[in-house]
């Protein structure tokens, strides 16, 4: 490179740089903007003037959400959705991700053709359905009619069978010599490689179902069953409109995977980009 | 061998029948349903009649399910191209930075996308709140008049398009990333060397390298938007939902507010068709795209 060129390089880049920063400021601004009103006394949210800092910062708001809402119950309930949600989709999408790619046995490809397909199908055209699977079950307004119907995610399967295709053949020949049994096989040689992926898309699949929305709001309409982010829009206080309390509400629907992920950012980005094809 | 061979069935059997079982039941059965109930005058849950194609035909002079096919075509508009490219861009900025200020940048952007569509909906309608807003504070700074976005018509599908481009640009972004990332760091030192200019280098080598990753882009969020409810829903009570419909909404209104689940399945199975149609024909665009990209 002459130095010319570095000089220009380093203009027209300094710019997108300086604009990136820029739009990225304003990007996080409404969340800023959230977290910040839902810290001030109800009487400066609504003056008239634009305050970028509570004059009188307060958590009155997250004390009313916390002991005047329902907002506990919701959230272990939606702790118990996702938790089991992710970890029934996970383990059964492993088993069946290492036998489509590793053992043979009839009907292996139209399995797999099917899992495929259903990748394709939008899941928000079965509610009707699964309303009266659920219902047939006796399950509406129960837990587990909420975690029922969002055991399905295909790209779960499509990830692991992809990563088990990719390990050399050796691995499990050299398995089979030593005489060792499938399970075995499975347990000692291939899960301990995926750990990895295992993680990313346990993580993934949590913070998908936590934030789930419409299945969640159809199949309970009891308050104390519901999952926080249906809890947070569906239930109003009698105390009227209050936008810092909604906020503060909102805050703590959104804290625990928001922190999730700023803890398992990579994590997170790898399995988002493994989920749409790309390796990461 | 035959012992071997049935065993080895057998231990497969054992690895694929839990996901076969909710695969089945949750999956295949319900899928098959739908298409059953839509030929029939079922309720919501119970059986009903078989009639035919009528739930199909009474589609057809249906104004409200046309007005659901137009919004959710007019919000798929507003959502997917712009989104797109604010990605890119951003993405393409991104890339340029390095270190802590890279991570945080990428967390900033990334940040909207992890949280649940509620917490989105609250903050999005406190910063267009008409009396308090502080979008509205911008209108007044730029002397226009205040507008009750969501209570508005013409407003509703823009704002909720913006909305949803906040929200979801974030993976669109992440992937667009990860695909400049694969662009080899030698062809932009060629490009240098023969003194090629920024907007140039983006033409000719960016743009086209990383043309499959933005087709795959396209297509991920225009199947993902048609299928769009959840912001709808949320910012529509308190407005006009009758005018902002879009087709989930319109399938959640006719079966579980005026319990009809035959004419319910019927609009399901129209957008089910839609989106398959155009998985189905993204999937050749991309191979093709892949094909003609990779060397």
């Amino acid at each position: 490179m002459n130095y010319a060129n570095v000089q220009r390089w380093n203009l027209a880049g300094g710019l997108v740089t300086l604009l990136t920063l820029f739009i990225a400021v304003i990007w996080a601004f409404p969340l800023y903007w959230g977290v910040i009103t839902s810290l001030k006394p109800e009487d400066e949210v609504i003056r008239p003037v634009l305050e970028f800092w509570p004059e009188h910062l307060t958590f009155e708001h997250y004390i009313t959400a916390l002991t005047q809402t329902q907002i506990g119950i919701w959230y272990l309930n939606s702790l118990i959705v996702a938790g089991s949600v992710t970890l029934i989709t996970v383990s059964t999408s492993m088993l069946c991700g290492y036998a489509i790619s590793q053992l043979k046995f009839p009907g292996r490809q139209i399995l797999w053709g099917l899992i495929l397909a259903s990748f394709m199908v939008p899941t928000q055209t079965l509610i009707i359905n699964y309303f009266e699977l659920m219902a047939s079950f006796g399950l509406l307004n129960t837990l587990p009619g909420i975690i029922l119907p969002q055991l399905i995610n295909p790209v779960v399967i499509i990830v692991y069978k992809q990563f088990f295709d990719s390990v050399p053949k050796d691995f499990r020949e050299a398995a089979v010599m030593d005489n060792a049994t499938e399970w075995r096989i499975f347990y000692k040689v291939f899960m301990p490689m995926n750990w990895g992926i295992t993680a990313a898309l346990s993580i993934v699949c949590f913070i998908w179902t936590w934030n789930a929305f419409l299945w969640p709001f159809l199949a309970v309409s009891h308050s104390e069953l519901m999952t926080v982010p249906v809890g947070i829009t569906q239930v109003n206080d009698s105390f009227g409109i209050s936008y810092a309390r909604n906020l503060a509400a909102a805050v703590l629907a959104g804290l625990p995977v928001a922190v999730t992920y700023l803890i398992f950012q990579r994590r997170v980005t790898q399995a988002i980009t493994l989920s749409a094809g790309i390796k990461g | 061998m035959i012992r071997n061979v049935s065993k080895e069935n057998f231990i497969a059997l054992v690895f694929v029948a839990p996901f076969i079982a909710i695969f089945g039941l949750l999956f295949v059965y319900p899928t098959i349903q739908m298409f059953i109930t839509s030929f029939t005058d079922a309720p919501l849950i119970g059986s009903g009649k078989w009639v035919g194609l009528a739930n199909y035909v009474r589609l057809a002079t249906d104004a409200k399910f046309g007005l659901s096919l137009w919004n959710t075509g007019y919000f798929v508009v507003l959502s997917v191209i712009p989104g797109t490219f604010i990605a890119l861009f951003v993405a393409l900025g991104v890339s340029r930075l390095s270190g802590w200020t890279q991570s945080l940048v990428l967390a900033l952007f990334f940040l909207p996308y992890i949280l649940p569509v509620s917490v989105v909906y609250r903050i999005w309608d406190w910063v267009l709140n008409y009396q308090f807003g502080l979008a509205m504070h911008v209108l007044d700074l730029l002397d226009l008049p205040r507008v009750p976005v969501f209570k508005t018509i013409t407003w509703f599908m823009p704002a909720v398009a913006l909305v949803t481009i906040w929200w979801t640009a974030g993976f669109s972004f992440l992937l667009f990333l990860a695909g400049l990332r694969a662009i080899p760091a030698e062809i932009y030192e060629a490009a240098a060397l023969d003194n090629a200019r920024p907007w140039l280098t983006f033409r000719k080598i960016t743009w086209p390298l990383l043309w499959p990753v933005t087709a795959l882009v396209l297509t991920i969020q225009l199947i993902l938007q048609l299928k769009i409810f959840d912001q709808v829903y949320l910012f529509s009570v308190g407005g006009r939902p009758n005018d902002t419909l879009v087709m989930v909404q319109y399938i959640f209104i006719k079966a579980f507010v005026n319990n009809q689940g035959g004419q319910a399945a019927a609009i399901a199975v129209s957008l089910f068709v839609i989106v398959i149609v155009i998985s189905v024909f993204q999937f050749q665009l991309l191979r093709f795209a892949g094909g003609s990209e990779t060397k």
